[in-house]
C-alpha cells in the first residue's frame, strides 16, 4: 500500500519537474528569436454584446500595422499584431494586461473600447510602462488619473455630454426632456453630464430613470415617458438596448425624438430598431469616414464596411507606431527601452490622422478631439452628419 | 399620486401580462422537473432561449422561400411552434439522459451543478453557430404579426389613459392560455399524467405498481422544454431581438416565480409568473412616484424580489404550495 503510494507521489513528481521545465525551455527560446520583434497588442471586445465595435477597432489597427511593415523592415524590425479580447468586461482586461506586461516585446497597446475597461487595465499598463492610445474610451476618468501611459484619440464624455445637450436645446428646440441611462459607468456619466448642461441651457428635465443591461423588456420605463409626453428622451447607453428602447417607445406611440451617445453608433442599431430608427440622433466621438481612402482599403482588405471605430483604431496604431518609431531613431536605430517609447507617444503634438488631427496634451487627451452629430433620416447606416462642435 | 397610479394602469396591465405570460410558461418547466426530481434544472432558461433561436432561423428560412407571403400568419405561427417544441423537447430528453440520469443517485448537489455547466454549454454553443454568419450574435426575428390595437380605457372611466398594445401581445397571450389549459388537462386526465403524479410522489412505490420511471421522467423533460421552447418562439415574434444570454435573466425570474406560486405545483408556477410580470411592470412605472422620485426604475426588480420575500417569510411553501412533510 505505502509504496503504491510512493510511486504516484514520485510520478506525480517527475511529471511536473518535466511540464515546469519544458515551459522554461519554451520562454528562452522565444525570446532569444524575438529580438528585434515589436509587438502592439490590441484589447477590445471580440465577441460579447459589442463584438462589432471590437472587431472594427482590431482591424482599423492591423490594417495600419500592415501598411508600416515595410518602413519598420527598414530598421531593422519585425513588427506583429497580436489582439487580445477584453469581451467588455474589466476582470478580463486586466488578466489580458497582465499577459501583455509579461511580454518584453510588446511595446504598446491600442485599446480599449469601454472606459470600464480601460481605467483598471491601464493600472497595469502603467506598470509596466506600455503606452496605450484608446480609440474609443470617453470617460473623464481614464486621463484624469494623469498616468504616463495612458492617451486617447477621441473626445472626453464631459465634452459629449454637454454637445448633445446644447444642440438639443439650441437646434432642436427641446423644452421638456427625459433621461434614461443603462448605470454603468458610460452610461451614468454621460447622462449626468448632459442633464447638468441641458438645465443650464434652459430645458426641463422631466425625468431621469435607469434600465438594467441585458434586459429586452422597457416597457414599464416608456410608460413614464409616454405619460411625460416630452420633446426628447436622451439614452446614457449602448445600441443593444438603445436599439430596443427606440422600438418600443415607436410600437407605444411614443413620437419624441430620441438622442443618445457614440454608444449608439453601430450598424446594429439599425438592425434592431429598423424603421423606428429615424428621428434618432446621436453625439458621437467618431467622424464620419465613409468617404476616406481608408475606408476603400478596409472594405477590400476584409470585406466588411467600415464601423464607427474602424478610422480611430488606424489612426491610434499610426500614431502608436510613429512614437515608437521616433524612440527607435533617437536611439541610434537600437531597441529603445519601453519608458523612452511611453514618453515619444506622449511627445506627439502634430500628426496628421487619416479623419482627426492628433496632439496630446500633458493628460493624454487629444486637443484637436471633435464632437461629430448625426440624424437617422432612414433606416441605414451609417446615419447623416448634422454638425460638428470643436472643444 | 394615487390618480397618477390608475391612470397609467391599463398600459402596465398590458405590458405585465404580455411579461407574466412568458414567465409563467417557462416557470412550468422548472416546476415540472422539480416537482418529479427535486432538480433545480438551470438549463431551463437556455432551452427557452435555444426555442427562441430555433424559432428564429425556422422565420428566417421560411421568408426565403417565400412561405410566408403564401401562407396566413396563423399557419405559420403553429408550424413554427410545432416544429420547435418539439426540436426543444428532445434537446431536454436529451440533457436529462446526458447529463442528469447518470447522477440521479449522487447528491442533489452535483446534479445542479452538471444544470449550471449545459446552461454555460448551450449558451456558448448558440452563439458560436450565430456568430458563423455574420459575427453578430444579436438576431433580429422577422415579424409574423404587424399592427397595434389601441384600448380607449378612458371611455370606460375617465381616471383611465388608454393603452396600445401590438397584436402579437394578443397571440403571446393566447398561445400561453392554450399551452397552460392543454397541461393542466394532461397532467389531470390521462394516464400518463396520473403516471407523473404517481412518480412525483414516490418513484420506488410507482415502479413497483408498473409504471416506467425513466420513461416517465424523460417525457417530463419533454414536456417542460417543449413548452419552454414555444415560449422562446413567442418571445422573439414580441420582442423581435434575441441574443444568446436572454435565457439567464429570464430563467432565474420564472425560477423565482416558480417558487412564489409554490415550486411543484402547476397552477402555483403560472400565478406566481403572472403575478412577479405584473409587479415588476408596476414598479417600472411608478416606483419614482411612490417614493417622490428617491428609488428609480432601476429598483424594480428589488421591489419584485422584497415581496417574494415578504410572502416566503409568511408562507414558505410559496403561494400554493402544500406544506408536506419531508420524505425519508
Amino acid at each position: 500500500m505505502l509504496s503504491k503510494k510512493m510511486l504516484s507521489i514520485l510520478a506525480t513528481t517527475v511529471l511536473s519537474v518535466g511540464f515546469v521545465a519544458g515551459c522554461g525551455s519554451n520562454s528562452t527560446s522565444g525570446e532569444d528569436k524575438g529580438s528585434n520583434v515589436i509587438k502592439i497588442a490590441t484589447q477590445s471586445p471580440l465577441s460579447g454584446g459589442s463584438a462589432t465595435l471590437g472587431e472594427a477597432i482590431k482591424l482599423g489597427a492591423q490594417l495600419a500595422l500592415d501598411e508600416e511593415k515595410d518602413t519598420f523592415e527598414k530598421l531593422g524590425y519585425k513588427l506583429q499584431l497580436v489582439p487580445y479580447d477584453d469581451q467588455g468586461d474589466p476582470k478580463k482586461g486586466v488578466a489580458n494586461a497582465q499577459l501583455i506586461g509579461s511580454d518584453k516585446a510588446v511595446y504598446g497597446v491600442i485599446g480599449h473600447l469601454n472606459s470600464g475597461v480601460t481605467i483598471p487595465s491601464s493600472e497595469t499598463y502603467e506598470k509596466y510602462s506600455i503606452p496605450m492610445i484608446s480609440p474609443a474610451s470617453t470617460a473623464t476618468d481614464v486621463t484624469d488619473r494623469k498616468l504616463k501611459t495612458v492617451n486617447r484619440i477621441v473626445a472626453r464624455d464631459d465634452f459629449q455630454g454637454p454637445a448633445g445637450a446644447e444642440y438639443a436645446v439650441k437646434e432642436l428646440k427641446a423644452k421638456n426632456i427625459f433621461v434614461i441611462q443603462d448605470k454603468t459607468a458610460y452610461g451614468q456619466g454621460l447622462a449626468d453630464a448632459f442633464k447638468t448642461a441641458a438645465e443650464k441651457e434652459g430645458a426641463k428635465i422631466v425625468g431621469f430613470e435607469g434600465i438594467t443591461v441585458g434586459e429586452k423588456d422597457f416597457n414599464g420605463v416608456l410608460n413614464q415617458v409616454s405619460k411625460e409626453k416630452p420633446d426628447l428622451v436622451y439614452f446614457g447607453g449602448l445600441y443593444a438596448e438603445g436599439g430596443l428602447l427606440i422600438k418600443q417607445a415607436r410600437d407605444k406611440g411614443i413620437t419624441a425624438k430620441f438622442m443618445g451617445g457614440d454608444g449608439l453608433d453601430s450598424s446594429t442599431l439599425v438592425d434592431i430598431a429598423g424603421d423606428a430608427v429615424k428621428d434618432t440622433y446621436l453625439t458621437s466621438v467618431a467622424g464620419d469616414a465613409s468617404k476616406t481612402q481608408f475606408a476603400k482599403d478596409y472594405e477590400k482588405k476584409f470585406n466588411k464596411k467600415v464601423e464607427s471605430y474602424s478610422v480611430y483604431g488606424y489612426d491610434s496604431m499610426k500614431v502608436m507606431l510613429q512614437g515608437i518609431q521616433k524612440a527607435i531613431e533617437d536611439n541610434d536605430k537600437k531597441l529603445p527601452s519601453h519608458e523612452a517609447v511611453r514618453d515619444a507617444v506622449r511627445g506627439i503634438k502634430e500628426y496628421k490622422g487619416e479623419l482627426t488631427q492628433v496632439g496630446f496634451d500633458e493628460k493624454g487627451d487629444n486637443k484637436y478631439a471633435k464632437i461629430f452629430i448625426y440624424k437617422f433620416d432612414a433606416p441605414s447606416y451609417p446615419a447623416k452628419l448634422e454638425g460638428e462642435i470643436s472643444q | 399620486m394615487f390618480a397618477h397610479i390608475i391612470q397609467t394602469l391599463p398600459q402596465v396591465l398590458i405590458d405585465g401580462l404580455t411579461l407574466g405570460a412568458v414567465y409563467a410558461i417557462i416557470a412550468l418547466g422548472y416546476t415540472m422537473v422539480y416537482g418529479i426530481l427535486e432538480l433545480i434544472n438551470f438549463a431551463h432558461g437556455e432551452i427557452f432561449m435555444s426555442g427562441a433561436f430555433i424559432g428564429t432561423a425556422i422565420l428566417i428560412g421560411l421568408t426565403g422561400v417565400g412561405w410566408i407571403a403564401a401562407f396566413p400568419a396563423v399557419v405559420t405561427l403553429i408550424l413554427v411552434l410545432l416544429i420547435t417544441s418539439v426540436a426543444t423537447g428532445l434537446l431536454g430528453m436529451g440533457i436529462e439522459r446526458v447529463a442528469y440520469r447518470p447522477l440521479r443517485k449522487s447528491s442533489k448537489l452535483i446534479t445542479l451543478i452538471t444544470a449550471i455547466g449545459m446552461s454555460f454549454l448551450l449558451q456558448d454553443f448558440v452563439r458560436f453557430i450565430t456568430e458563423l454568419k455574420n459575427g453578430n450574435y444579436i438576431v433580429n426575428t422577422p415579424a409574423l404579426f404587424s399592427g397595434k390595437v389601441s384600448v380607449s380605457a378612458s371611455s370606460l372611466s375617465s381616471s383611465f389613459d388608454d393603452a396600445t398594445f401590438k397584436v402579437t401581445f394578443i397571440v403571446v397571450l393566447i398561445v400561453a392560455l392554450c399551452l397552460m389549459i392543454g397541461l393542466e388537462i394532461f397532467v389531470n386526465r390521462t394516464k400518463w399524467g396520473m403516471a407523473m403524479r404517481a412518480v412525483a410522489q414516490d418513484p420506488d412505490t410507482a415502479s413497483l405498481m408498473s409504471i416506467n420511471v425513466n420513461k416517465v421522467i424523460s417525457l417530463t423533460f419533454f414536456i417542460g422544454s417543449a413548452l419552454g421552447g414555444a415560449t422562446g418562439v413567442l418571445f422573439a415574434l414580441h420582442y423581435g431581438t434575441i441574443d444568446p444570454y436572454i435565457g439567464f435573466i429570464l430563467g432565474l425570474k420564472a425560477f423565482t416565480a416558480a417558487v412564489l406560486g409554490g415550486i411543484g405545483n402547476i397552477r402555483g408556477a403560472m400565478f406566481g409568473g403572472l403575478m412577479l410580470g405584473i409587479l415588476e411592470m408596476f414598479a417600472a412605472a411608478n416606483l419614482s412616484t411612490i417614493t417622490g422620485n428617491v428609488l428609480g426604475a432601476e429598483y424594480k426588480d428589488v421591489f419584485a424580489f422584497a415581496i417574494l420575500i415578504l410572502v416566503l417569510i409568511f408562507k414558505p411553501e410559496g403561494l400554493f404550495g402544500k406544506a408536506v412533510t419531508e420524505k425519508v
